[in-house]
């Protein structure tokens, strides 16, 4: 019965709203925009949504398999279709930004959202199941926020690396190709940015949620600033005459084939530094200090950087686990 | 702007109406809530009454519709009609159970229109215009998902219009989805065929796809309905009993790296090649909608039936040509019948199919043991093949999932046990979904002629006619085995009699058959329809120029069709068309002042095009009959 109040509550307030919704979703579309990329296999879609965070063009999307891909298309709600080069992504909350080349563009202001209470009617944009292309207008669905909760109490049921808060929503929002859609409150006031598919494996039922914006203002402005992207191969920063090795610390990745091959540990020496710091086989490398990485290369040139009489502090994948693992040669 | 009632006092009112029905009167409540609440329950109960829940004889599954007219017409889906054969049975609110026959079906559209009988009162939903319906707005969708509608109360489901103007892309060989609403209310199996309405309780869809994928066959929030605005253009094919093809304009189109909409492939033969179009041409409107997309494209051009002339704008070399072209079918000749009219494949019992239950032998997380849940991977016969996509779709987009159809089970075979009223509304015959109709229909369409215009068959055999064109006179006479007559071009003459083919005699010059339409004319108003040749109704046209949408009787005579249009409300005949042949011009008389001659109606003007290109316009100036020609 508990459910019921909220149910009843948004027929109510969505009826008294009705007039102005065509006019608040003709403001919001346009913010919004369809992501195209990699995938189109084994019933991985090769899109996803996102909106526009600046004038000039910053979006924000869901860090996922989508963007590994030569050439990501984003093609905006008008039609015009420009390349989305990544500014960079944060991997404890699974968003990236990628950058487009165009000005003057309606966008939504992170630091502007709304706080959602329980009971608050919703609006989801997104490209689910990429039902729109070219000019149309992206999906619009509704319901109701019915909780502001953590993932983290469920961890181990939900495949995600986010341990933050959530808003549980009633409304089928979480459909493939929906990841970095928009959640608005009724007036189309930004609340939260929709997440990849939560499927929960002790039911097989799956998620409808977004993360508060709130909770993504201080990685989104580490990305744009440029504090969350790999380094720079080119870039001219003094290097220690002795730098640390992954053998130094005991540890080898796995074959490097690909040209960003993650940087997965594929063995730890018995007793080695790495064994004593707790790193295991299958770890994947996402930090080096606070630089961040993407392939077994950029994690070898990170480490060129770090002096090896100095501690590293790594940070891990394991499992759908994030673990902050200092490790020295010394030890 | 908007008004908002606080959390508290909008929970504490919704409570109390889901567990009253009678609404409380809060002071604390909003009057504009309140009203607001009143209005929509009275849209729900209005719309609600029209609900129809399909219960296929046999068992063999059903699904949803809606009543559209008091004498019990009815909108379905395809393929719910599809599984449950010629009649079947419907039950509505009013705790009734009705037989309804099967009266015409749009395959590629998936629509299906049926007729409930033993009433000429039905509640009967309002048709809205769905071009109006925006993204935002509220709907709902009533229906018999999961067939639990066998307490006759339908279900139910409000949502919101998540988009517009949607183009799915053909699932399997038939069915596209072109133009349609999708919505967020919950469309499930079972709610196929059934109506969505606007929050007014008019009718703007009818629901009977969803985006499915990993999470099985049940709604995530994606369903799609079929535009009403689509089937309004098909209801007069649909009313004559037809299987109805959608249209193509005989050309293919794409996007070109300026984003213009280009013809990239063009048939010859086609109406819109006779009208000047021409590879690399940029499509600029069709059917009176602006073209920017390849799936604008295709959205404008899939709410037409096959025979239907829609107006087309095109730019070559910064000059614009505006045209009316005539659509041809998607499927060529019969192979639309053969798809739809084939026997069934047999499935042979015993035999599991990949991911279907044994009979008896449900599958773990089933809910209803006896009546598996549809949707699972090989119990659907209409589940989208894999085509590829046709390269239609701009660069660097992949195509979507294709929606799917909802059927549910067809299970075990029908019994035959309905009344002889219902089989008498039945008659079988090749190439049509239920032939009764179409007799009806142009028995319909003669007698309003007729009754209106006079009785032609008693008059005497030459039909004399004299008048102007072009400010010369002009004088003819129609007569069984000849028409002659004297045009500004000079004489002009054809034989009609036996083993003389009209397709080669398209006198006077220039009119692409005048006299031969003339001919063709006479001879249906003279025999009638039974008389005439082969004559079907092919249902309503629309005519340049002309509002409305008029009653055509489609004939074969000699070696030629022609088509006879009607118009619905007086019965007079409107134009003639004598089609010479599929790929050259027709030539198009429009009669109009219609005058008293001998207690008959006949037309006094008559204006000749061929193709697109006017003949001229003849003012008769007096008509009188004899028994013989000149």
């Amino acid at each position: 019965l508990a459910i019921l109040p909220a149910v009843a509550l948004a027929l109510l307030t969505a009826t008294a709203a009705c007039a102005a919704l065509p006019d608040v979703i003709d403001d919001v579309q346009p913010k919004i925009v369809k992501i195209y990329g990699a995938g189109g296999l084994q019933k991985l879609e090769a899109y996803q949504s996102g909106f526009l965070i600046s004038a000039d063009g910053h979006v924000l999307t869901a860090w996922s398999y989508v963007l590994d891909a030569d050439y990501v298309t984003v093609t905006l709600n008008d039609g015009r279709k420009y390349e989305g080069v990544l500014v960079g992504y944060d991997p404890r909350t699974e968003v990236a930004v990628l950058k487009i080349d165009a000005q003057d563009l309606p966008h939504f202001d992170l630091h502007q959202a709304v706080e959602l209470e329980p009971g608050a009617r919703v609006l989801a944009f997104s490209n689910l199941y990429g039902v729109a292309t070219g000019n149309e207008p992206a999906s619009v669905l509704h319901g109701v926020m019915s909780i502001r909760t953590r993932l983290a109490a469920r961890r181990g049921a939900f495949e995600t690396l986010y341990q933050g808060d959530v808003y549980v929503l009633d409304a089928m929002t979480n459909n493939p190709g929906a990841a970095g859609g928009a959640l608005t409150d009724s007036n189309g006031r930004l609340a939260g940015f929709l997440g990849k598919e939560l499927r929960n494996s002790l039911s097989n039922t799956w998620l409808n949620y977004a993360i508060p914006a709130a909770e993504l203002v201080g990685p989104v402005d580490d990305i744009v600033a440029g504090r969350l992207k790999p380094r720079d191969p080119d870039a001219d920063v003094r290097k220690p005459l002795e730098p640390l090795t992954l053998a130094l610390l005991g540890v080898t990745l796995v074959p490097d084939v690909l040209v960003k091959t993650p940087p997965f540990i594929d063995k730890v020496r018995p007793d080695s530094p790495a064994d004593k710091a707790g790193l295991r086989p299958d770890d994947l490398v996402l930090f080096v200090n606070n630089q961040i990485v993407d392939s077994c290369a950029g994690l070898k040139n990170e480490l060129t950087f770090v002096d090896r009489i100095d501690e590293v502090r790594l940070m891990v994948q394991r499992g759908q686990q994030l673990m902050e693992i200092t490790v020295s040669a010394r030890d | 702007m908007t008004r908002f009632v606080s959390p508290r006092c909008g929970a504490c009112l919704g409570l109390l109406v889901l567990l009253a029905a009678a609404p409380p009167v809060r002071a604390d409540v909003d009057s504009a809530v309140l009203k607001a609440e009143q209005e929509r329950i009275a849209a729900i109960d209005k719309a609600k009454r029209t609900a129809v829940s399909v219960f296929a004889a046999g068992g063999r599954g059903g699904g949803s519709g809606v009543v559209i007219t008091p004498d019990g017409y009815a909108l379905t889906n395809f393929h719910v009609v599809k599984p449950a054969g010629t009649i079947m049975h419907c039950s509505m609110p009013d705790e009734k159970l009705y037989e309804a026959v099967i009266v015409g079906i749009d395959p590629v559209g998936d629509v299906a229109l049926i007729k409930l009988l033993g009433r000429d009162d039905f509640p009967c939903a309002e048709l809205a215009d769905s071009d109006t319906v925006q993204v935002g707005d509220y709907c709902f969708a009533v229906g018999n998902p999961f067939l639990l509608a066998t307490d006759f109360q339908p279900t139910v489901t409000w949502g919101l219009v998540s988009g517009v103007h949607r183009y799915q892309y053909p699932a399997g060989t038939l069915l596209e989805y072109a133009d349609c609403i999708q919505t967020d209310a919950a469309i499930n199996p079972g709610n196929s065929g059934g109506p969505l309405f606007n929050a007014q309780g008019q009718l703007i869809g009818i629901n009977g796809r969803g985006s499915f994928e990993k999470r099985g066959r049940v709604n995530v929030g994606v369903g799609y309905a079929i535009s009403i605005n689509q089937i309004k253009h098909f209801m007069g094919c649909l009313r004559a009993g037809r299987i109805v093809d959608h249209a193509t304009l005989g050309a293919s189109v794409s996007s070109d790296e300026d984003g213009r909409v280009v013809v990239t492939n063009i048939l010859e033969t086609s109406d819109a090649y006779r009208r000047g179009l021409r590879y690399a041409d940029e499509v600029v409107a069709f059917g009176g909608r602006s073209i920017y997309t390849v799936n604008g494209f295709k959205n404008a051009l899939g709410i037409f039936p096959k025979g239907w002339r829609a107006p087309l704008s095109f730019r070559r070399d910064g000059k614009q040509y505006d045209v009316f072209v005539q659509l041809t079918g998607v499927h060529p000749n019969d192979e639309l019948i053969n798809k739809v009219q084939a026997p069934e494949p047999e499935i042979q019992p015993g035999r599991p199919m990949p991911g279907r239950p044994m009979p008896g032998r449900p599958m773990p997380g089933r809910p209803m043991p006896g009546r598996p849940m549809p949707g699972q991977p090989g119990d659907d016969p209409q589940q989208p093949e894999e085509d590829k996509p046709d390269g239609e779709k701009p660069e660097g987009e992949q195509p979507a999932p294709k929606p799917i159809p909802l059927p549910l089970d067809p299970g075990a075979a029908p019994q035959q046990n309905f009344s002889a009223e219902a089989k008498k509304l039945y008659v079988e015959r090749r190439g049509y979904a239920n032939y009764y109709f179409n007799e009806l229909n142009r028995d319909r369409v003669w007698k309003s002629l007729t009754d209106n215009y006079g009785d032609f068959a008693s008059l005497p055999q030459a039909w004399k006619m004299e008048g102007e064109l072009a400010g010369a006179p002009v004088s003819f006479t129609i007569a069984p085995d000849a028409v002659r007559g004297t045009f500004p071009g000079g004489p002009a003459a054809i034989e009609t009699g036996f083993g003389k083919d009209l397709d080669v005699q398209l006198d006077p010059p220039g009119s692409g058959g005048l006299l031969a339409a003339l001919h063709i004319w006479q001879r249906m108003l003279t025999v009638g329809p039974k008389g005439y040749g082969d004559v079907y109704y092919y249902g309503t046209l629309p005519l340049p120029e002309r509002e409305g949408v008029f009653d055509t009787l489609s004939g074969t005579y000699n070696v030629i069709d022609s088509r006879f249009l009607f118009d619905p409300s007086s019965g007079e005949v409107v134009a003639v068309e004598f089609i010479p042949s599929a790929d050259s011009d027709s030539c198009e008389v429009r009669f109009g002042d219609y005058r008293d001659v001998d207690g008959r109606k006949l037309p006094h003007r008559m204006e000749v095009k061929n193709g697109d290109r006017l003949f001229g316009v003849i003012t008769i100036k007096s008509i009188s009959f004899s028994s013989q020609a000149e």
